[in-house]
């Protein structure tokens, strides 16, 4: 059942008709209208790309193309012919495959007994096998994935990669991509593109859901958009062929938002050389060996009302950099805060000395998905007051804060009681963001901080950002969109297989510097 | 074990608000007469007519008010060890070893009390010490286990299972080669004397046992609803990755867990001893925790449900210890209806998720 990618497309189907056609489907959650009545075809050979704001529904309409939900009203035509998809196995075997925004893959198995899953339960998988064929169809596709690797070792923006493998090995006839460029570097993101290109033109059809337009205008054939739950806009691949870039992305932002938003991804000014503040976050000889990239010796500084830059290729020893600061493995080496020595301290006592980490992994561990929204606010501060009084809970006070979150951070949910597993991605990390954000704080560690976020929401957490350093803040910016460390950063550190190759300031000659860096480091 | 939702919080499917209400009651009720029903036939294949065996045991446990008392007597432990469970089941930690920490508690209470009594002490006194003994001595066999899980992340449901095995064993050697009483024949500890055990309730024989459960499941049940410990302890249970990343000490939440729940067990094996047994026989094991582990899943780890399911299951055992004598059906009978109810309750839910597809089609 694991035929190599192209196997299952090399002969486009006879009808020009679409592969996939959605009809009127309504999908409701308790307080929510996530569809109401959203049509698409899906033609074979096209990238069909799907836009909408965080929460328009996106990912919710490819749930239930891809089995995950049953609509509500409205049915989905495959080869023409209706059917109820069931389950994503039955997607599969229908020839949908889905690469889903949250990671599907068991941590604790390796990148190969992930792929043997699926198979027939009572046969050996054969891993000798199948590892040669995802080595084989990796370097295919411009991929470099160990196939023995344990998945729980991968950074995020690798486990995507293994996904969108793990959905072609399997011979699927319509691919549905939910965010899958959001954790790739710029260089990834360009080749997954030009991977998208050459999948199509085999005759695949492509489900493409993004929220950077530039890709979004680079590699579709035909973009609809969803606003609120409804169909906003299609626009065809004529209609998009005769337009500029920017009369598109004009057009776009006005079916995303509705009129007389065309402004919303207006550029910030960069941040200007001011005078660096004394010294607030300072790490020295920093080095953690319990991730898969050892962290060896990082030392660098920051200043107060500074942002420092952590520019790099996903899975290079950032995230190993971050729980070594914030204290969630151990690590040697020296960090101190405003002069005080924290590097021996508990993850929660950093926090008290006034050390913030928004983490990436906003499912896996910054939020507790079963849990109400109004409580994941306070999952780093349980028992304080006001919201605990002597031990107990105080529901109003839980309440009123978190409605006062929702309302600030435009937190898109039902209600605060909701499960905070429920809301869209974007809006879970405006619940983070807003658990951060609050309160005193001497320096925060942001990583990806604007990963599966809309141009609005981009917009705005940039601007929280650069406010957190206007207030005095250390700042250390952790991302692989170099443009949004060219636009917020003083200075820009990269890092490469663990190790800090150097850090330039943000002026003019920054973006070619870095590149040297990088490439530097990639010598042996 | 990460999600523990109440189902209960339903009215959210479509319909008349009437028939949603009625559809609730069949769910709660249905799956108990479903049980009943299937248990008479096994009684029918047995040669017993289930009628007259039902209306025994409701008769033996319920009605009568002799039965009725042994029914709330017997609960007090099963209570106690019913919030045992909840702490750790809802904090994410299978602690399996219940029935090691009841009973070795319980033959240490069993040795001392006696003694301490004739030894003159106020029965206050007696009591007391019982019952903090009890509680102690099963906190004492978690250490390991808890020390293992919170330290070594060793699982903790092979280790406090195998604790358990030593516990139960080593109790019965304590009975017979160390607490045996010289008085008697049979092995057994001595007795603690009916005037130094805990109070009866009003003019009942009622043990106060009952006050003490019903009081420790409710305080469980708001410690874990309603406090930042009980919240911190649910974090862990739902995310332990998550708990790290907040901040909190999980190998000491680990500890807190086992000591609470350990000493909940040891506390049920007290309350047994000193209102109810008085001594402990060799080989006697009531495997209450893993009987009470169906239970607590039945009512979600709700506090207040496992109430309502002690109860029934009390008067189940009460009654079918009187049914064992007279009509021959084995006593253990009780837990078949027990596994019954599981299967019918755990189709219940699938039929409720099914209606509630059907409704928003
Ligand atoms: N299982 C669910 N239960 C309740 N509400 C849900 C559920 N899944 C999605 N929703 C709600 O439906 C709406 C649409 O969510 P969806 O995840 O489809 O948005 P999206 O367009 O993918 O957004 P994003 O760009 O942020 O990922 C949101 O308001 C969300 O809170
Ligand atoms: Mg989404």
């Amino acid at each position: 059942m694991q035929s190599p990618v192209g196997a299952a497309v090399s002969e486009p189907p006879a009808t020009p008709g679409p592969v996939v056609a959605l009809k009127g489907l309504t999908k409701r959650f308790p307080g929510v209208i996530a569809n109401n009545n959203v049509s698409a075809q899906i033609f074979p050979g096209e990238v069909h790309v799907l836009l909408g704001e965080n929460g328009a529904g996106k990912s919710t309409l490819v749930g239930m193309l891809s089995g995950l939900q049953q609509p509500d009203q409205g049915h989905i035509e495959i080869g023409g012919a209706r059917v109820t998809v069931t389950s994503p196995r039955h997607a599969l075997s229908l020839g949908i495959g889905t690469v889903f925004q949250h990671s599907m893959l068991v941590p604790s198995l390796s990148v190969v007994d992930n792929f043997t899953l699926g198979g027939t339960w009572w046969k050996r998988p054969d891993r000798e096998g199948q590892a040669a064929r995802i080595v084989e169809t990796a370097a295919r596709l411009g991929l470099r994935v160990d196939p023995f690797a344990l998945v729980s070792t991968l950074s995020l923006g690798e486990r995507q990669q293994v996904e969108i493998l793990r959905a072609l090995m399997r011979g699927s006839r319509c691919l549905i991509l939910d965010e899958a460029t959001a954790m790739l570097t710029p260089h990834e993101a360009v080749s997954l593109g030009e991977l998208m290109r050459r999948l199509v033109a085999e005759g695949l059809a492509i489900i493409f859901i993004t929220h950077k337009l530039n890709e979004a205008l680079a590699y579709g054939d035909r973009i609809s958009v969803l606003r609120l739950g409804k169909n906003a806009g299609e626009i065809g691949p004529q209609e998009l062929r005769a337009q500029t870039d920017a009369g598109n992305t004009a057009r776009i932002i006005a079916l995303m938002f509705g009129a007389g938003s065309g402004s919303a991804a207006g550029e910030g000014a960069p941040r200007s050389g001011r005078e660096p503040g004394p010294l607030v976050l300072e790490v020295a000889g920093l080095t953690a060996g319990a991730g898969r990239i050892p962290l060896q010796n990082a030392t660098f500084s920051v200043h107060r009302g500074e942002i420092l830059g952590l520019a790099g290729i996903d899975g290079n020893g950032q995230k190993e950099l971050a729980e070594a600061l914030s204290g969630q493995v151990p690590s040697a080496g020296s960090v101190r805060l405003n002069g005080r020595e924290i590097g021996g301290m508990t993850v929660g006592g950093r926090r008290a000395a006034g050390l913030r980490y928004v983490t990436d992994d906003r499912l896996g561990e910054g939020t507790v998905g079963a849990f109400p929204v109004a409580v994941n606010f306070l999952l780093k501060e349980i028992g304080s007051t006001p919201f605990w009084q002597k031990g107990l809970e105080k529901p109003q006070a839980i309440r009123a804060q978190a409605e006062e979150h929702v309302k600030n951070f435009d937190i898109r949910t039902p209600g605060v009681q909701t499960p905070v597993g429920k809301l869209s991605g974007g809006n879970i990390q405006k619940v983070l963001l807003a658990r951060e954000l609050t309160g005193s704080a001497e320096a925060v560690i942001f990583a990806k901080p604007t990963y599966g976020l809309d141009v609005q929401n981009i917009r705005a957490t940039r601007d929280r950002i650069r406010e957190a350093a206007e207030a005095g803040k250390a700042v250390l910016l952790i991302s692989t969109d170099l443009d949004e460390l060219l636009e917020l950063a003083d200075r820009i550190a990269v890092i490469d297989r663990g190790r800090i190759r150097g850090i330039v300031d943000n002026d003019a000659r920054a973006r070619d510097a870095i590149g040297r860096l990088m490439s530097a480091g990639e010598e042996p | 074990m990460s999600d523990v939702s109440l189902p209960v919080a339903g009215g959210k499917s479509g319909g008349k608000p009437g028939r949603d209400w009625l559809w609730m009651l069949a769910l709660l009720i249905g799956p108990l007469l479903a049980a009943l029903a299937l248990g008479g036939l096994i009684l029918l294949a047995m040669g017993v007519n289930p009628l007259s065996y039902y209306a025994f045991v409701v008769e033996r446990s319920i009605l009568r008010p002799s039965g009725l008392e042994a029914t709330l007597t017997r609960m007090g432990p099963l209570l106690l060890i019913a919030a045992s469970l909840i702490v750790a089941f809802r904090a994410g930690i299978w602690n399996l070893g219940g029935d090691g920490q009841f009973l070795l508690a319980a033959v240490m209470v069993a040795a001392m009390t006696p003694l301490m009594h004739e030894a003159g002490m106020p029965v206050w006194l007696v009591l007391v010490t019982g019952l903090l003994t009890g509680a102690v001595i099963g906190a004492a066999w978690s250490v390991l286990p808890a020390l293992l899980k919170a330290f070594q992340g060793i699982n903790e449901i092979i280790t406090t299972l195998m604790m358990s095995f030593l516990g139960v064993s080593f109790a019965n050697v304590l009975v017979k080669l160390a607490f045996l009483d010289p008085a008697t024949t049979t092995p057994q500890t001595r007795t603690l004397p009916v005037e130094a055990r805990l109070p009866r309730l009003f003019d009942t024989t009622v043990s106060s046992g009952l006050l003490i459960g019903l009081v420790v499941v409710v305080l469980v049940h708001l410690m874990m609803t309603r406090t930042a410990f009980g919240m911190r302890l649910r974090v862990v249970g739902a995310n332990p990755r998550a708990a790290v990343h907040a901040g909190l000490s999980v190998p000491k939440l680990t500890i807190a867990v086992f000591a609470i729940s350990a000493a909940l067990a040891g506390l049920s094996g007290a309350v047994d001893i000193l209102g109810t047994q008085g001594n402990v026989r060799a080989d006697w094991n009531p495997a209450y925790s893993l009987t009470v582990v169906p239970l607590v899943f039945l009512a979600r780890l709700n506090g207040f449900g496992s109430i309502a399911y002690v109860f029934l299951f009390s008067a189940l055992t009460i009654g079918g210890e009187s049914a064992a004598r007279r009509l021959g059906v084995p006593s253990f009978f009780s837990l078949v209806i027990v596994a019954l109810l599981l299967i019918t309750l755990g189709l219940a839910e699938y039929a409720d998720k099914r209606r509630r597809a059907r409704a928003r089609q």
